[in-house]
């Protein structure tokens, strides 16, 4: 079987798979957010940004090649990454004390696992006011990373577009497939694929939150001891 | 010297003076003094300064998320405001009456805030001036010379604080701003391994609370002149009491008492709460003045916490409580105490309830039990009310069809003592500044009867929005020339 060397180990891999995926199946990871293995790679959020060489590439999107070297957990990526990450936070409003998706969410995760210590950048604030007309979920773009898996699960999976993106650069945000703008005029349902991939607390079923206790959340570190 | 120190005529030309911050106590408060060249005493407020408003961001979100991001209105008693906001929230969900286990397990919660709170308030900020002196150098009074001088006394004060957390931590899941409690009940239970971690020192706990029962009581024999007076100014008192009249701090419902102990009202269901109460704003204060709405805003004022409970129970559940309130009652003389380092007396009794409640609750199963919440019929208003460790707190919510909060009141335990801490404190200037040269360790006394009251001042500055509002136009002479009201 072919490999490559990642952070010094030796990493095999067949082909088709990406650097990402190769890295996960020998039991590594990559930091990452827009990534989610039941979907066709995006690179959109950068966080599993690696360097082979002098370049910079997706880890996610990127192909896994026999004898290349690939750089990942390097203090120069990382301090990349917490920036990405901190330009996330502030985008966006991301209060987790209060947060039912925290010790659930993969951008709190992320920024525990790279020691993120503070958003360093001014916040924007953005006034974003919550969507709760569907009977049984919650639209919270106040944390949406733009990751748009919600997008292609609703597109290739369930066959319904209820979610799509709008605006450019900066202005960018997450739209739903209703002349009303609201999620509850869409047909979108608790069964969809799509309501079960938002890897952070943007997409919300109603009533449950908080049911987890802490402790048993996915992300919480083990108990003391262990 | 005037008679309502409140307000003085002519202030521009008195002299102030400022104790800016007040230390160890929650939040960020001041006390200012106007003073003629006489040292005369002529105005004192205490000002709450902080401003939070989670009155108007909790609008808006959806009512799961309240009982969690309410909380961090404070550091030191959150679960009370965790538990507040979950009371009033399982009216929301139709949960009418909770499991054993969630019911058992939120008691727990509470009296391990009880305990950790009333142990943080007396040991590290309130000791410091009883045991060394109002007056004492400044530089000594703090926990780390009471940990010197009297290790022991620190050391049990630490580890009761420690208890309590821990308590919380299983309870919560954490020993600060937790998730334990959930609208219609709570999300875990204790496994034995927990239960049986508290059960080791649940029984040292108690012993320890009555040593600290015993410590306040002979401060109050060694200075008893000293201990019935201070600050003492007459006010009525409201409390929850359970439907027995017992002593309940999670659930029952409001009596009231005027200045001689009289019943004013009993067995009032407080989500009637606004049928008795009224908030006033004055000028020159960020927490409001509640009153009784049946005696108006000039005397309506009562007092809320350790002092009142104690006094308002006809008994308290756990026996070795029950003693001590007995012995404090009995101390008092049949009569309403006053005085506000009762407050200290008070507290640490009902530190001693709460150790005997947890060591009671460990060794019921229901908390182990696996049945953790209820629902019903959904309603869109939702009243919870809780006896904090500082007093009454109350939670009141109404949730749009789309489970969206869109209102929210919250009257905690501090704001209700606004006008009392205020009276106090300016008993305390007559008795112990008017007409004297100002020292630090006279402003100290001022200090000491705001902390006996253990406010809260983070919590107690929780609203942003259309207040009640009276704008007053006064012409050089302080005369009215007109007015503005917003109700």
């Amino acid at each position: 079987m072919s490999s490559f060397k990642f952070d010094g180990r030796e990493i095999p891999f067949v082909d088709g798979q990406t650097i990402l995926q190769a890295v996960q199946a020998a039991g590594q990871d990559i930091p990452h957010l827009c990534y989610h293995p039941e979907f066709k790679p995006h690179g959109s959020c950068k966080l599993c940004s690696v360097r082979i060489g002098e370049r910079m590439i997706a880890s996610c999107t990127t192909p896994a090649a026999a004898g290349m070297n690939v750089e990942s957990d390097t203090p120069d990526i990382n301090d990349q990454r917490r920036t990405l990450l901190q330009m996330l936070f502030v985008e966006g409003n991301h209060f987790c004390p209060s947060c039912e998706k925290s010790g659930a969410c993969r951008l709190q995760a992320s920024a525990y696992e790279l020691q993120m210590m503070s958003p360093h950048y001014d916040h924007f604030f953005p006034d974003r006011p919550v969507d709760a007309s569907h009977e049984d979920f919650l639209l919270d773009t106040n944390r949406c990373i733009l990751c748009s898996l919600c997008v292609r699960a609703s597109r290739d999976v369930d066959g319904k577009n209820v979610f799509a993106f709008s605006g450019r650069g900066i202005h960018t945000h997450l739209i739903v497939n209703a002349r009303s703008g609201r999620l509850g005029d869409t047909d979108f349902a608790a069964a969809d694929k799509a309501a079960q991939v938002c890897p952070v607390g943007c997409i919300l079923r109603k009533r449950v939150g908080f049911a987890v206790p802490i402790g048993q959340r996915p992300f919480d570190p083990p108990p003391q001891g262990e | 010297m005037p008679a309502n120190l409140e307000t003085a005529t002519g202030a521009e030309k008195l002299r102030r003076v400022a104790i800016d911050p007040i230390s160890r106590v929650e939040g960020h408060g001041k006390i200012t003094l106007l003073l003629d060249e006489h040292n005369r005493v002529h105005q004192v407020r205490l000002h709450i300064v902080e401003f939070r408003g989670f009155e108007k961001f909790i609008q808006g979100r959806p009512y799961w998320e309240v009982p969690v991001m309410v909380q961090r209105l404070c550091g030191i008693c959150p679960v009370s405001h965790h538990l507040a906001a979950s009371k009033a929230l399982d009216v929301i969900v139709g949960a009418r009456r909770l499991t054993p286990t969630a019911e058992k397990l939120r008691r727990l919660m509470h009296y391990g805030q009880i305990l950790q709170s009333h142990a943080l308030h007396f040991f590290h900020l309130c000791s410091p001036d009883l045991l060394f002196g109002f007056d004492s150098e400044a530089a000594r009074r703090n926990i780390v010379e009471i940990a010197a001088q009297h290790p022991e006394t620190a050391r049990k004060g630490v580890l009761l604080r420690k208890f309590g957390q821990e308590v919380i931590r299983h309870t919560a899941g954490k020993r600060i701003h937790g998730t334990g409690s959930v609208p219609g009940g709570v999300n875990k239970s204790l496994t034995v391994a927990e239960r049986d971690a508290l059960l080791a020192d649940a029984y040292q706990m108690v012993q320890w609370s009555r040593e600290a029962v015993a410590l306040v009581k002979q401060l109050h024999a060694q200075q008893p002149a000293l201990y019935n007076s201070f600050g003492a100014v007459r006010a009525k008192t409201v409390s929850l009491v359970g439907h027995g009249g017992e002593m309940d701090l999670y659930h029952g419902r409001l009596r009231g008492r005027d200045e001689n102990g009289a019943i004013l009202f009993d067995g009032v269901d407080y989500a009637d709460y606004g049928k008795l109460i009224e908030e006033q704003v004055k000028p020159w204060s960020y927490m409001k003045f509640p009153y009784l709405k049946s005696f108006g805003a000039e005397t309506g004022w009562y007092r809320v916490g350790p002092l009142s409970r104690v006094q308002n129970c006809d008994l308290i559940p756990t026996p070795l409580a029950e003693i001590e309130r007995r012995e404090f009652v009995d101390y008092c003389g049949g009569m309403p105490s006053q005085a506000p380092l009762a407050y200290h007396w008070a507290r640490m009794i009902e530190m001693l309830h709460a150790a005997e409640t947890i060591k009671d609750l460990l060794h019921d199963d229901d908390v182990l039990g696996s049945e953790l919440t209820v629902c019903g019929p959904r309603a869109s208003e939702g009243v919870g009310v809780i006896e904090a460790p500082r007093g009454t707190l109350i939670h009141h919510y109404r949730v749009d069809d789309d489970d969206l909060v869109s209102t929210c009141n919250l009257i905690v335990s501090t704001t209700h003592n606004n006008q009392a801490m205020n009276e106090s404190v300016r008993e305390v200037a007559r008795r112990y500044l008017h007409g004297r040269e100002v020292t630090e360790p006279l402003l100290n006394h001022l200090e000491v009867a705001v902390r006996a009251f253990d406010p809260c001042l983070s919590c107690a500055t929780h609203a942003l929005g259309k207040m009640p509002l009276i704008v007053e136009l006064l012409d050089v002479d302080g005369n009215t020339v007109s007015s503005l009201r917003r109700d």
